[in-house]
């Protein structure tokens, strides 16, 4: 351990403690050719279509369930006084949470010269822009009347009326949208140079065409790379804010308001702290098994899977001790409404959810600690999923317990999801799984020309080395 | 290897950036003009009515005050839709042969209600009530416009909400004395000074309260 820690001041972060970003042995068409031949050469394979097929069967479960829900109304939901805020914000907040570790990978990492980010960047990214499209759907269904949805934005309308800027909602609007546009636009930019790759590469005629509009006519001539650079660490940096701001914002929706449990200030923070380690989690559960299917194993190395768990080891430390200021706030705050909730929380009929919470979110991450099981690939995926269970649970919570039991105990109740909200949420899921198949199967996963400039710079390293010595 | 696109692609490439900035412009522009075009809101539209009934006959040309017809409009949230009987009381006596009066008539007979076709009808979501606007001093002309030179009945205001807004968010600048409710063509001599004065003498709520959502949506 001193070793590798002495390693990596020594030859800065690129070349660390002997777990290499990239295997030995590659050359700048053999990356090209292993990556670009998921999309372009290699025949469907049937477990593709086995993940595609689950995908887009929830996808019409999705589907479905909308439907049901425009035709009969939010009551198909388990929503009623005194819990209105059941399942569509819970998973609005997970899913929304999830995008961030992409946003992070791609643009906190790449301003801070981290190279390990280079061949986890483009499908991360692409996570959150399907995280982001998921997340969005929950809030627009949960107004009852989707197609009403624009009056949410300020439009000069014939009302008169603009939306409420005190309200954090309306901050959320904008949050979201600005993180669904800043995501997608910077993993379009991101994937410019290798749709050229792909154009030229393409065998079909309707594939060259294809990729070819989206290339943008890309010759990979000096002044487009100039361009390219500038345009994106200009996209990094825009990005970089959207971190902390859109979980924060989210956070504010509930910290704003008065209700026990939800006025606490360490919201915003805690929120984003939970982003980014769900989003880890999610990232972890995809690229364990991508990275098998596909033999990306010399791209996405032990390297990076020990990486993001010591990320998700750091990220759980700090959820966990947002959980113990929510709790200890109850006490200090000497509000017997706080503590009446927390008690609620550790004891009430919601008190299995939270136990759930604690174990997943807070005892089952620190086995990281161990070298060990950052090093097995299966314990960090079975993890993951616990993560991602955990997180999960811990909106529930946060919706569900604040406000079954509010100040009057005359309008308590509880709150009981309906077979509609499951079927959404599984149905998101399986959106997910869909795009994320989609553009598996015809993108790039990994990006291809950073990971030929972080083959070059490996070589000059290597060489550099060899004159030293 | 032969080229995927021949030149002219790249003008549309460069065309399509800003064509795609100008089209979502042009589309909000298109669709704001259209809301509140009289293709819309019907604004200037003659109703096709059973009768060719004719305000300006009646009011201008005869003398006849709103409430003769309207009666309910002082103490009800309807201003009231007169019965065939308030037609049949000059028109039991006059113009009896007209061929356009042949469904009053029949309306009398047959004793069942002429249908007219509602020209100012707001939406179930939208309470308004006429008597409270009258006795605040709000004149029939300024919503409803000079109808006593309406040959046939049109709407004259979009009705539309922002146009309510504009008076219950600045009432004192439309409002005047009571007793000039029912004039057409009425014109204060100096409508700031008036206004802020009758705002006070009628006692009108604050532009907060007149805003407030359940003022209206209730």
């Amino acid at each position: 351990m001193s070793d590798s820690i002495r390693d990596d001041v020594s030859n800065g972060p690129v070349a660390t403690s002997g777990l290499p970003v990239l295997e030995p042995g590659h050359t700048y068409s053999t990356i090209t050719d292993k990556i670009s031949e998921i999309a372009l050469t290699k025949r469907t394979s049937r477990r593709w279509l086995m993940g595609f097929g689950i995908g887009f069967t929830l996808t019409m479960v999705l589907l479905y369930s909308i439907a049901v829900l425009l035709i009969r109304g939010v009551g198909v939901w388990g929503l009623n006084n005194p819990v209105g805020w059941g399942f569509a914000i819970i998973n609005f907040v997970w899913w929304i949470g999830i995008g961030h570790a992409g946003t992070l990978i791609s643009a906190v990492l790449l301003l801070l010269n981290q190279d390990w980010r280079t061949s986890i960047n483009r499908f991360a990214e692409a996570m959150t822009l399907f995280a982001v499209s998921c997340a969005g759907l929950f809030p627009l269904l949960h107004i009852g009347r989707p197609w009403l949805a624009y009056w949410l934005l300020p439009y000069p309308n014939t009302m008169a009326v603009w939306p409420q800027w005190r309200s954090p909602l309306i901050w959320d609007v904008f949050a979201v949208t600005t993180y669904a546009t800043i995501s997608l636009l910077f993993w379009y930019v991101g994937l410019i140079p290798d749709l050229a790759t792909m154009r030229d590469r393409a065998k079909s005629s309707f594939a060259k065409i294809v990729y070819g509009i989206f290339a943008l006519g890309w010759r990979g001539a000096a002044r487009h790379w100039h361009r390219y650079e500038t345009a994106y660490l200009l996209l990094a940096g825009i990005a970089t804010p959207l971190v902390v701001s859109v979980h924060t914002i989210v956070g504010y929706d509930f910290a704003v308001s008065i209700v026990p449990g939800w006025h606490v200030t360490v919201f915003p923070p805690y929120f984003v702290a939970g982003a980014v380690f769900a989003g880890f989690a999610m990232v972890l559960t995809l690229a364990i098994p991508i990275r098998a299917f596909y033999g990306l194993q010399d791209f996405i190395t032990e390297r990076h899977l020990r990486n993001m768990a010591k990320i998700l080891l750091a990220t759980g430390l700090l959820v966990a001790y947002g959980y113990m200021m929510e709790t200890f706030m109850a006490w200090y705050s000497g509000s017997d409404l706080e503590w009446s909730l927390l008690m609620n929380r550790l004891f009430g009929p919601y008190a299995v959810q939270y136990w759930a919470l604690l174990f997943c979110n807070v005892v089952v991450p620190q086995l990281l600690w161990l070298r060990s099981i950052r090093g097995s690939t299966i314990a960090l995926w079975l993890i993951s999923l616990v993560v991602g269970v955990g997180m999960w649970l811990e909106r529930f919570i946060i919706v569900v317990t604040s406000l079954h039991r509010d100040f009057l105990p005359s309008s308590w109740g509880m709150y009981t999801p309906t077979f509609w909200d499951w079927s959404l949420y599984l149905g998101t899921i399986g959106l997910f799984l869909m795009l994320l198949f989609l553009f598996i199967r015809f993108l790039p996963v990994i990006n291809i020309f950073e990971m030929r400039v972080l083959l070059e710079k490996k070589e000059r390293e290597k060489e550099e080395g060899e004159e030293r010595a | 290897m032969a080229q995927i696109f021949p030149p002219v692609t790249n003008t549309l490439a460069r065309a399509s950036i800003f064509g795609g900035v100008f089209i979502l412009a042009g589309l909000l522009w298109v669709f704001s003009t259209v809301d509140r075009s009289s293709y819309v809101t019907q604004v200037g539209v003659v109703r096709e009515q059973p009768v060719p009934f004719s305000h300006r006959r009646h009011v201008a040309q005869l003398g006849l005050d709103c409430r003769f017809c309207h009666t309910s409009v002082e103490d009800s949230a309807f201003a009231g839709i007169p019965p065939t009987k308030t037609c049949m009381t000059c028109h039991s006596q006059i113009w009896l042969q007209s061929e356009m009066l042949e469904p009053v008539r029949a309306s009398y007979r047959t004793d069942r209600s002429i249908e007219w076709t509602r020209v100012h009808d707001l939406p179930d979501y939208a309470y308004f009530n006429h008597s409270i606007h009258v006795k605040k001093g709000v004149g029939c002309e300024t919503c409803h416009g000079r109808v006593d030179q309406m040959p046939l009945m049109w709407q004259e205001e979009t009705l539309h909400m922002e146009w309510c807004l504009n008076c219950h968010r600045h009432p004192e600048k439309y409002l005047r004395p009571r007793d000039e409710v029912f004039t057409f063509g009425y014109e204060a001599e100096d409508q700031t000074t008036l206004g802020a004065l009758l705002v006070e003498e009628h006692d009108v709520a604050a532009a907060t309260t007149l805003t407030n959502c359940s003022m209206c949506h209730r």
